[in-house]
This record gives structure tokens, sequence and C-alpha cells, in this order.
């Protein structure tokens, strides 16, 4: 009994020691992260009411949407709606925004946003655009950089899961959209094991036309593979389009494991100046391809949609020189092309090397026939002869690589959860920084142009874990900031994001800034049902459709008192905001209206459909703070039985009859 | 002499006079300007925004259509351009002196017409506004700085306004050289 005692006292003894080490272990680690903090934090510090040097541009994931925030500071400085419905401004339920989400399936109020893509001018960032792909529901948006609102929506026929996209060329000439999930083509009832026959994958260029409005220039049909990401060469290889593959082996099911056999997948280059030629000479198929194109229009404060009924779609059978494969080992996820066009690189996820491709080699490899085989008509060059160089052994699941202003890249490794730094021409590694967990995309600002900012990097994390404050079983996906701008990396900041930021974006503020818009101006307001004043608001009944044109100003609804309107009436109230001042936009909500406010911005005018259920008297109110007498602006709806004859009447500030 | 005649053509162009008001929520301030023909500011929705917030505390709309002398003033510009051309011209030393005291006696009237514009606004305040301060003007400050309620007024001229002086200080510099020299003609 004593022994076992002693037993037990030891056994304790020996448990205590132990948390005693570990406990120690854990304060000296949070010890060294203090010891970074002190510099860290006035290099990220912008003093109150001052500006950030640069714009991020976050891609929300699952959220559908892009978040704007300012670098260094991490600050949030908006969300701008895009792909999904936004209760917050209204966007996806106004009338003039609805038509933004409608695809050929219908309205589509969601959609997982993967990449921002700012729009260039000879490489460079130039503040214009930024181009965001809808991933499931095959779209491509264009968000207006002078209002930060989404001014395009396209969708792609043909593709399953828009994936390879929006990556833009060096002039914005084009930005493409490659399938991730290949699908029946033409999309029809099939055996999903009947695959390897029917299923194709479809690469989709979209260019510019003069009003810079996208529309679909082609099409290319490739055998299904999953095709993962893109991007435009430069400089020297500009012209061409490189999309990394998956599951070459072009399989339907378990594809973790049977997508995972080849050695080697391919990276596709697409020689984009010969399919111009191709399309010139009439050397494609115009296909039935029904996909909705949708506007917003500055001027009418509304947007359109407008359906397309063909694509054209070339084929590597008939445009022989259109497409080479690269082979590349391991399922390459990124493919980036360094700032001087030469360099291709091939993020295999599974592989422990990184490869790099030459364009000069694989220049030479098309023009000496250097073939390893063809398929589908596409010929696969000999992986030796367009290899530039190797970075051994850098680390584990390479994903994507961006570049600095000093010759050196940046790669994420998703399962060693580091971002490793290396040499362009000699691929010697020069530094490595762990990520606070699993980063996936890493941006620096201008990283994927011809002239990268080479001071700042973000690291995209997928797994957050302890970084926070607990927040229940879901937690904000969290960002990284390291200064670059020294021989070793330095993290310097944390910071929470909006949904699932796969990609980023980043451009010198002072490109944006400067053009940013404060009001729309009243005059210009060419709305449908607009009222550019007072005098101009009215109620006007047609059957049982109702339209209430009123305006906003400090602090006051026009009219404010409506009388008239029935139960089952379809009531549009169309508000004008008549301020031109910066930053007061005003509000409207009413009680029991099925839908969300309007937020309505100085000159905009927005519509709200209402379909009255009960009578009764409902009132109306500015949801907006926007002056001392905020709480004074609002009104009352009358809504009288079904069949009523209580007349239509409307007014604002009318004598009171008690008075 | 035809200097002073021809920096005021500058009235024509720019804003004679400058208001500001200044406050924490407005980091640009706002601008208004009065020209000889019309009031505007530094946007075009610069006198909306003065309206809207002189609304709070009762004040009269500031509407250009109802200030007379809007109309009024750019004919006895060309007036003052046109003479002063023909004072340079004829040269005699009485038309000097009448030219320039007939100036600055528009001046004096002009600058009480605005005091008298600036007294009305900040007085005649509707007894049902929103927002009461009692025993506070809200008149604007004929030249110089002052602070009503949140705002920090400023009254100065603007370039046009400048040019104005300008031109009344070289008008003043020409007849004194003509009256004490009578001879030579002074430009």
């Amino acid at each position: 009994m004593k022994r076992q005692i002693k037993y037990l006292i030891s056994a304790i003894v020996v448990v205590a020691f132990i948390a005693f080490i570990a406990e120690s272990c854990n304060t000296s680690q949070q010890a060294n992260t203090g010891a970074l903090t002190n510099d860290a934090a006035s290099a990220v510090y912008v003093a109150p009411g001052e500006h950030d040097e640069f714009y991020g541009f976050f891609s929300g994931g699952f959220s559908g949407q892009v978040s704007v925030y300012g670098l260094p500071s991490g600050r949030l400085l908006k969300v701008i709606p895009v792909f999904s419905q936004d209760a917050e401004k209204g966007y996806g339920y106004n009338e003039e925004t609805k038509p933004m989400l409608n695809t050929s399936f219908g309205f589509v109020p969601w959609d997982d946003a993967h990449h921002p893509e700012l729009s260039q001018t000879n490489g460079e960032t130039d503040g214009r655009f930024l181009f965001i792909n809808g991933n499931n529901t095959p779209r491509v948006a264009k968000i207006d950089l002078t209002t930060f609102e989404t001014s395009e929506i396209i969708e792609i026929p043909n593709s399953g899961g828009n994936h390879s996209s929006p990556f833009t060329t060096e002039n914005s000439e084009y930005v493409v959209a490659g399938t991730r999930f290949s699908v029946p083509y033409p999309q029809k009832d099939v055996a999903i094991d009947s695959y390897k026959e029917n299923f194709k994958g479809m690469l989709t260029f979209i260019k510019m036309n003069e009003e810079e409005q996208m529309e679909i220039a082609f099409q290319v049909l490739l055998p299904a593979f999953d095709y993962d990401l893109a991007h435009a060469g430069k400089g020297k290889s500009h012209g061409w389009m490189f999309f990394t593959t998956y599951n070459t082996e072009e399989k339907h099911t378990l594809l973790e494991v049977n997508a995972s056999q080849n050695d080697k997948d391919f990276i596709a280059a697409i020689d984009w100046k010969k399919a111009e030629e191709f399309i010139a000479q009439g050397n494609y198929k115009e296909v039935p391809a029904e996909h909705y194109v949708n506007r917003y229009d500055e001027k009418t404060h509304t947007a359109t949609s407008t359906l397309q009924k063909t694509v054209k779609v070339l084929t590597p059978e008939d445009c022989p020189g259109l497409v080479y494969f690269l082979p590349t080992p391991k399922s390459p996820h990124g493919v980036d092309v360094d700032p001087t066009g030469e360099y291709i690189i091939g993020s295999g996820k599974l592989s422990a090397d990184l490869t790099v491709h030459s364009f000069t080699n694989m220049l030479s490899a098309i023009e000496n026939k250097e073939y390893e085989t063809t398929i589908a008509s596409v010929p696969v060059l000999k992986y030796d002869k367009v290899l530039g160089g190797v970075v051994p052994k850098p680390g584990l699941g390479p994903l994507h690589t961006e570049f600095d202003d000093k010759g050196n890249a940046y790669t994420t490794f998703f399962i060693s959860s580091e971002v490793v730094k290396w040499k362009v021409g000699t691929w010697e590694v020069l530094d490595r920084i762990p990520t606070y967990y699993s980063v996936g995309h890493l941006m620096i600002p201008g990283g994927d142009s011809k002239k990268p900012d080479g001071k700042y990097l973000v690291a995209l994390n997928k797994i957050t874990k302890d970084r926070y404050l607990p927040t229940g079983p879901e937690m904000n996906h969290s960002a990284q900031l390291y200064d670059i701008s020294g021989d070793k990396m330095k993290l310097l900041l944390d910071f929470p994001t909006v949904g699932e930021p796969h990609y980023a974006q980043g451009i010198a503020a002072s490109k944006i800034k400067s053009k940013s818009k404060k009001i729309y101006p009243i005059e210009e307001n060419e709305h449908a049902h607009r009222a550019r004043g007072e005098k101009e608001t009215k109620v006007v009944r047609e059957g049982n459709v109702v339209r209430i044109y009123m305006t906003s100003i400090r602090s006051h609804f026009s009219p404010d008192n409506i009388e008239g309107i029935r139960v089952g009436d379809k009531v549009y109230v169309h508000l004008t905001n008549l301020e031109q001042d910066f930053d007061v936009p005003h509000g409207l909500a009413i009680q029991g209206a099925r839908n969300a406010e309007l937020l309505v911005m100085p000159g905009q005018t927005e519509t709200m459909y209402w379909e009255p259920q009960r009578e009764g008297v409902y009132p109306f109110y500015c949801t907006d703070f926007c002056s001392a007498l905020h709480q004074e602006m609002q009104g009352y709806i009358r809504v009288s039985p079904k069949g009523s004859n209580v007349p239509l009447k409307w007014s604002m500030g009318e004598p009171d009859p008690e008075s | 002499m035809v200097l002073a005649g021809a920096l005021m053509v500058t009235l024509f162009f720019w804003p004679m006079w400058n208001i500001t008001l200044l406050a924490p929520q407005y980091p640009d301030g706002v601008h208004m300007h009065i020209y000889i023909n019309k009031i505007g500011g530094a946007t075009k929705g610069t006198l909306q925004n003065v309206n809207i917030l002189n609304h709070y505390i009762g004040m009269k709309e500031i509407t250009p259509e109802s200030i007379p002398e809007l109309k009024y003033m750019p004919p006895i510009v060309i007036f003052f351009i046109i003479t002063a051309f023909l004072v340079a011209f004829l040269n005699k030393k009485w038309m000097y002196w009448t030219w320039i005291t007939l100036l600055l006696l528009i001046l004096a009237i002009g600058l009480y017409d605005f005091y008298l514009w600036e007294y009305d606004y900040g007085h005649s305040l509707d007894p049902k506004a929103p927002m009461k301060f009692e025993g506070e003007s809200f008149q604007p400050p004929l030249i110089g700085k002052k602070e009503i309620i949140n705002f920090t007024a400023i009254s100065l001229p603007h370039i046009a306004g400048v040019f104005l002086i300008i031109s009344t200080l070289l008008a003043m510099f020409a007849t004194y050289l003509k009256s004490r020299k009578s001879k030579t003609i002074p430009s």
C-alpha cells in the first residue's frame, strides 16, 4: 500500500514537472513573438485620419463579395456586393440591381467569388476596373473603381466551376474563364460514367469591346480535364495564356485518389493571337449557348440583362498551333509568370519540387516539333525541352507564386504552412517564414504584373484556429501581412477577413484615390422614374400598379403622407436622393415590406417593390443616420382594403388640420 | 488706369467673394462663392448644401433669383470698365477724380448692401425652425472670421474680389499721379 502511494506521488510529480516545462515553453514562445511586435506595430500604424498606402481587394469566397482593405493597416474599408444579394445595401433586392444576378438558370442570388484581378495597361495595374469570377454558376463580374460598384456580370456558357478566371492579358484585351469541372458538351442528359465520351473542358476568352464592356470573344474546346488556374504571358510571352490542369486521368469519382495518379499533368498554353487569326479566317463553329450579360448604367442607375444566344468555338483539330500541353508534375495548381515573361512557374501541389518552364524553350520546342505525343489534336511538348529550372525541395504543397521588383519569387506552401522566397534564375531558396495557418494564395501589390511593388506580402490563410478570440465553431479566415523590403521576410500583422478570401490584388492608393466619385450629379440622372426635385414628386396609379415618385433630402421625404394605396396593389417606390454632398446617403424602409431597405446615394434613384398585404397605416423612415433630424425623417402610407375608393392623395408639409 | 479697367473683367469669370464654413464633419469645408451675377460654390451642390444647413435654424433659403443685385451688378461693372478706358484715353484730371469717387461710393454701397443681406439672412429666422438658439446671431461676418454655433465662418474676397481691390488701388494711384504732375499719362 505504502509502495503504491509512493508510485502515485512520484507519478504526480512527473506529470507536474512535464506540465511546468510545457507551460514555460508556451510563455517563452509568446515572448518571442512579443519581441517582434514592437517595431512591427509602428510599421503598420496608420495614424487616425491618415490614409493607407495601398488598397487591397480581397475576394469574399463563399460570401460572393469583394472586401476592400487598407494596407498596411489591415483596416476594412468597404464590402462590395458582387454575386450575392446584400441586404445592407439593397443590392439584388432593389429593382435596379436585380437584373445583375440574372442567369440562364434565372435569378441566382449567390456565388463563390475567388480571384480578383485588376485591369492592366502595358502590364501594369491601372486602377480602372477589378474583375472577379463567380465559380459556381460560371460568371465574371467587373467592378468600376470610380464608384466601387459592380457594373457588369457576364455568364459563361459550356462551363462548370469557373475557377481559372478572370486572369487578364497585359492591356486587359482579354480576361479568361476556364472551366474547373468538365461537363457534357453540349450540356445534356447522359450517364455520368460516359465521362470520357461526352464531357469536355472549355476555356473562354472575354474581350473588352469599344465601350469597355465584356463580351465573349471565343471559346476553346479541350479534353475533359479540370482547368485549375491561369495567368497571361507578359512582355516577351504577351499573346499567350497558360492554364494548369489536373484530372488528366479524366475520372468522375473519388478524384482525390483517381485524379492523383498521373506523374505529370499539363499546363495548357494558348496562343490567343493565333486564335484571333482563326476567328478572322472564319475557322470556328458558332454554337447555341444561351448566356446573359448584365450591365449597370451609371446614368439610369439601372441594370439591364440581355440574352446572348451563341458563342464561337475553336477546336484544336481545326486550329493547329492554337494549343500546346506542357507536362508539369503532379496536379499543378497555380501557374505564375515572372515579370519578364520568360518563366512559367507550375506549382505541382503533390510534387516535391517546383517546376519552372522557360518560354524561350517552349517556343523552340514548338518550332522543332519536340512532341512527346498528341492528345485530342493537341501536341504535348517534351518535358525536358520546355523545362527552365527546378526549385528543389522548397517545401510541401506549393500552390501560388508572386514576385517582387528585385528578381525574387515568393511561393506559398499549403501543407508546410509557409512562404518561401527564392531567386528567379538560380532557383536558390533565400528565406522561409511560417504562416498561420495553411496558406493558399499570396498577394504582393502588382505581384503578378510586369511592375511589382515589393514592399508588402499578404498571405491568405485557410485555417485560423487560435489566432483571435474564439467566436464559436466558425472563425473568420485570417490574413497575414509581411514586410518583404529587406533580405528577410518579417511578419507585421494578422487580421481577420470577410468570407473566404482566396486571392487578393493590391494597388497603390494613388492610382485610385483621386478618381473616386463623391456623388452622382443629379442633373445627369436619367432613371426612368426619377424625380429631380420635390416639384417632380407624384403618385401614379395604372390598374393595380402604383408608382410613388419620392425624394429625400435632409431631413424629410417628399411626399411623406400617402393615401389611396390598396391591399393587393403592386407598389413601386422610386426614391431619388436629392443630396449633392459627399457621404450623405438616405435609406428607406417600409413596415412589412418583404424586401430589404433601399440605400440611395446622392443623386441616385432606387426602387423598392412592395405588395401591401394588410390594411392599415404603415410608417416608413430613413435608415441611414443622415442628420440631426434623422429621427424625424419619416412618413406614413395608408393602405385601404381591396376595391376601396379612398382617393390617391400625397403631400408633404401640409398644414395640420388641428392647429 | 487701363490696367484698372482690364482687371475688372475678371469679375465676370471668378467669384468676387467667398464665405467658407468649417466644421469637423466638413473636412473640405463648404465654400460659397458670390459672383457679380450668381451664387455658386466649390461644387455644383454647394448652394443646396448651405441651404440644407441653414434650414435647421430657419434661415431663409438663399435663391439667386430673389437677389436683384445680381442683375444690377454686371451693367455697373461694364460701365466702370468702359469709363476706365475712356478716362485713360481722354486723360483729364477731373475725370480721374470723378471715376475713383464714383467707384469708392459704389463699393461702399455694395459692402453696406452685402451687410444688409447678411443681417437679413442672419436675423429673419422662421419661428418654426427645428433648432432655436436664444440670443445667438447667425449673421456671417462681413469680412474676417466668426464662430457661428458649431461652424467657423470665414468671409473674404475671392480672386475677382482681390483683383477689384488691386484695380481700385491702381486707379487711386493713377489719380494721385495725375493730380501731382498733370502732364504725363500714367497707364
